[in-house]
């Protein structure tokens, strides 16, 4: 068993999880919760895959990979903040929904072939022992992640721009009072977060496994949602949590490897397990850190 | 506020628990048991299979799947070249459920007589189709249940994986060949015994890891095995999966060289092709539907299990891929004309297990139904079968 392997196993199957909940925080952050993560990652990744298939160009199709998460993402803003419609209910009919759309929209590009995003060694970095193999031979859409994570830190946390969106979901009167709309404030975050969560879709399709199939996804969108929280709404956590559910995901093989007389169907759930053990033991803590706005998913008034 | 923070995660951890289920359950596992249903209750007029307009074909996935259900489409495609007279009616990604029993009820007011549900779930939907329509024949694929108007079909495909095990144990450079498996079903668990059989038979070190998945088609967690195994020293990787693209095409870009399973697919591996175990649905496809329409099913070999052999080329060995060494495909190529003749047999005795325990006695014959209910690993293998 080796560091590295597991190491990079992490980041390789966390990359596309870490830009869903990168897109899931940033819509949080401005009071929205959107479940329909899962549908907006399965719309990118589909989106992605035929755009790049058609041009040829990965970059192309993570642009409109993002595109498609950021639609799907409208069909819920409209729900939540104009049509006052209930959170939940509306983020899981929207993640139904891009599951059947996409199964059947996707029935074309099943096994199409593709030149996707290709793994680039940055030259020098890649030849530091340890640091090297874990961190710079990776393709494009994981080191933009990578800088994805100070970039909305520092956005959310020291710019004007940040302010304004994470007091729309903490006391979105005071935004108001100040002259800014919190109900297209909200639109924008969700919309962006849509983006960022197609493009995780797109890293799973063109980077990841160069295929689309059918529901490719597997909850990963879901459990997305479950590392914000576990994140407490920080972006760098929301790293941590996505490389332990990737890290996770490669010790589950790497065990499997060793022929240990341990059944696979049990390992299959570490990731999840291990979702769940981070949620249970965080969960209590994170609640003081949960923007306010969150609250009113609940009661059927989810915008301004 | 806080009462929030609580229902979130729950709700959340509720969600991602549905997954983990969602994670463990996505197989469709098989029974070992063999049994005859009864028989359908009223008498038919004529033969089953006779007089129909049409033949019917479910299949569980997409036909260009680069797998399991291309092979059976293009099976598909034969009988419409050889029956001019016959419509073929298709239905793809036709789930396991009772949805199969309403596809098949259409077909059969299309005009079909005549049916082949293409994947083992589809056999319990099709025994409660067959019931209620005695004239109707019914050719599953892979099951191991028949009734009087249904006789289930398969081929052995583990000759030819014996044979790629051959191919693959000599051109390993480690010594280290990868198994990427779906769910440990008999017909999982045999291939993998034959692939290190072969790969044993030139290489007395080489081991074979496997790794189970637990879904036919998840590229995301194929492309994770398939890096996890080619981290860890391993060169040549093969697979048991329905959607077979993700492995090779992975194996491709880190230098890794692939054995496919169920179709031709060295375009996706140029470099690192070595050759692929596939099925050949099409002549076969065409003589039982020849025998369905002439009214001959009861008492033909169809009328049962069939299973046809590489003698019968009903499973074949696709061309090698370029880098192939001459004396390697020699080498191959004697042992597939042992298989053929029945001169060799390698799950003839004696087979020992993982811990050396004796499975198949020393002298004893290969039985057919006996490899259909494996649930061992046979030495050289790594890796554990799930209880």
């Amino acid at each position: 068993m080796n560091g590295i392997d597991i190491g990079t196993g992490a980041i390789r199957a966390g990359t596309s999880v870490l830009y869903a909940s990168l897109g899931e925080l940033i819509a949080e952050r401005a009071g929205v919760v959107n479940l329909g993560t899962e549908g907006c990652m399965l719309g990118g990744a589909l989106g992605a895959f035929a755009v790049t298939v058609w041009s040829g160009n990965p970059w192309l199709g993570a642009l409109a990979g993002g595109i498609s998460g950021s639609v799907l993402a409208l069909i819920h803003a409209f729900l939540v903040i104009t049509r006052k419609a209930n959170a939940l209910a509306s983020g899981l009919t929207v993640m139904f929904f891009a599951i059947g759309l996409t199964s059947f929209l996707g029935r074309g590009f099943v096994n199409k072939q593709i030149h996707g995003f290709e793994p680039i060694s940055i030259p020098l970095l890649s030849k530091i022992p340890f640091l090297g193999p874990l961190l710079f031979q990776h393709d494009g859409l994981t080191y933009l992640s990578m800088l994805l994570v100070p970039t909305l830190w520092f956005l959310l946390f020291k710019t004007r721009l940040g302010v304004i969106l994470r007091a729309t979901g903490e006391r979105e009167e005071v935004v108001y009072t100040y002259g800014f709309s919190p109900k297209w404030i909200r639109y924008g975050a969700v919309m962006a977060g849509g983006f960022l969560t197609g493009i995780g879709g797109a890293q799973l399709s063109t980077a990841y496994t160069h295929t689309w199939v059918e529901n490719m996804t597997q909850g990963k969108g879901i459990v997305a949602v479950a590392l914000v929280i576990f994140a407490a709404w920080k972006p760098a956590r929301a790293m941590l949590g996505a490389y332990l559910f990737g890290g996770a995901q490669a010790l589950q093989l790497v065990v499997q490897q060793q022929g240990y007389e341990i059944s696979p169907f049990l390992l299959f759930m570490t990731p999840y397990v291990i979702t769940l053990l981070a949620l249970f033991l965080v969960a209590r803590k994170q609640r003081s850190q949960m923007p306010e706005g969150l609250s009113k998913v609940f009661n059927g008034a989810g915008g301004g | 506020m806080r009462k929030v923070g609580r229902k979130l995660a729950l709700i959340s951890s509720s969600l991602a628990f549905m997954f983990t289920f969602v994670a463990c359950s996505s197989s469709t596992t098989s029974t070992t048991s063999p049994e005859t249903t009864a028989a359908p209750s009223q008498a038919a007029s004529a033969a089953a299979g006779t007089g129909g307009k049409a033949v019917g074909f479910i299949f569980v996935g997409a036909k260009d799947d680069y797998g399991y259900n291309q092979a059976a489409y293009i099976g598909s495609q034969a009988v419409e070249k050889a029956f001019p007279n016959l419509k073929v009616l298709r239905s793809e990604n036709v789930p396991e459920t009772a949805e199969a029993e309403r596809v098949m009820e259409e077909m059969i007011r299309n005009g079909a007589k005549i049916i082949f549900p293409t994947s083992y779930g589809h056999l319990d939907p099709a025994l409660n189709v067959a019931k209620r329509h005695p004239d109707v024949l019914f050719y599953h694929q892979g099951g191991l249940k028949t009734a009087e108007n249904l006789g289930t079909y398969f081929g052995t495909i583990w000759e030819p994986v014996y044979l790629a095990g051959i191919a693959a144990g000599k051109m390993s450079k480690s010594g280290k060949l990868g198994y990427i498996v779906s769910v440990p079903i008999p017909q999982v668990l045999l291939n993998v015994n034959a692939f290190e059989m072969g790969a044993k038979s030139v290489n007395p070190s080489a081991t074979t890891t496997v790794v189970f998945t637990g879904s036919w088609c998840d590229p995301a967690q194929q492309a994770n095995a398939a890096n996890s195994m080619i981290d860890q020293g391993i060169d040549v990787l093969s697979q048991h999966q329905d959607c077979t693209k993700t492995v090779i095409e992975t194996a491709e870009r880190r230098g890794a060289l692939s054995v496919g399973y169920h179709a031709e697919a060295s375009v996706l591996a140029p470099k690192g092709w070595i050759t692929s175990s596939i099925w050949n649905w099409s002549d076969l496809y065409v003589d039982m539907v020849k025998t369905g329409v002439e009214g001959k099913f009861k008492g033909s070999k169809y009328d049962g299990k069939y299973r046809g052999q590489l003698k019968d080329n009903v499973v074949q060995l696709t061309s090698f891929g370029s880098q192939v060494p001459d004396d390697v495909k020699k080498l191959v190529d004697k042992s597939k004309a042992e298989l053929v003749a029945g001169t060799l047999n390698p799950f003839n005795g004696p087979v020992k297990d993982q811990k050396g325990a004796v499975k198949i006695e020393a002298g004893a014959k290969l039985e057919l139904d006996k490899l259909e209910a494996t649930d061992y690993f046979v030495e050289g293998v790594i890796g554990s079968i799930p209880k």
